[in-house]
């Protein structure tokens, strides 16, 4: 599952829900990612998230399909936040559900690089001193590549 | 066909989307980049590094020989930075 919204997650409710009923789940393993308050030694104010509408749901929805082709998962889910943010605030939730383990570890680790580098999403950060657009890294092609000879 | 900027491209370009109507000869993203580029001062500062610009073609990851044609969405941004 995934969604796209403005809104902030519960994550207690969110991991809940995933879970109901579904006793072959041994494990779930998730990552939040929060809006930090300090980038390369700037204090920031507010981080504002755009976002291709449309492309975004097309790309999550195929990398949910890549994660459960991948791993033995019972369910994934994927929310992620869009609009203007503070410090402090959730940016995303990553969850994977799986009877091990080591697959729900591992594709909630793949999902994040993925995320990185192909999800269309562009990252204002606000200033004392103006407004910049968060760069791509180099290390984030990196991580995301590691999986891309993965043998499974 | 349409055409959508995000992130600084959408800043500088001063749009968020345009309808456009490229020559028979635009067959190609990168064509159609240097086409783009002629538009304004704004769309010829968006397009000026095209090294930073990434494209997609209906929704979908698109490189600079790929074609485009008067039906498509042509999106132009920066290397996305999601999660």
């Amino acid at each position: 599952m995934i969604r796209v919204q403005r809104e902030d997650f519960e994550i207690g409710a969110e991991l809940s829900a995933l879970t109901v009923g579904r006793h072959g789940v041994g494990g779930v393993a998730s990552f939040i990612g929060l809006v930090r308050e300090m980038a390369e030694g700037k204090e920031l104010s507010a981080m504002t998230l755009e976002h291709y509408p449309g492309m975004t749901e097309r790309q999550l929805a195929a990398l949910e399909d890549e994660a459960l082709t991948r791993w033995p998962l019972d369910r994934v889910l994927i929310v992620h936040r869009y609009g203007r943010l503070a410090p402090g605030e959730q940016i995303v939730l990553c969850v994977a559900t799986a009877s091990h383990r080591q697959a729900a570890f591992e594709a909630c680790a793949f999902m994040m690089d993925w995320l990185k580098t192909k999800a269309p999403f562009w990252k204002l950060e606000e200033a004392a001193d103006g407004a910049q657009w968060v760069e791509a890294r180099d290390s984030d092609d990196q991580a995301v590549a590691r999986w891309a000879n993965n043998d499974r | 066909m349409k055409v959508l900027y995000f992130a600084w491209l959408r800043s500088q370009t001063g749009l968020s989307e345009e309808d456009v109507d490229p020559p028979a000869d635009v067959a190609t993203v990168g064509q159609l980049m240097d086409w783009l580029a002629e538009r304004s001062p704004g769309h010829a500062e968006a397009f000026a590094n095209l090294e930073a610009v990434r494209c997609a073609v209906n929704q979908e990851y698109a490189k600079p020989d790929a074609a485009v044609g008067r039906d498509d969405e042509v999106a132009f941004f920066p290397p996305v930075t999601g999660g």
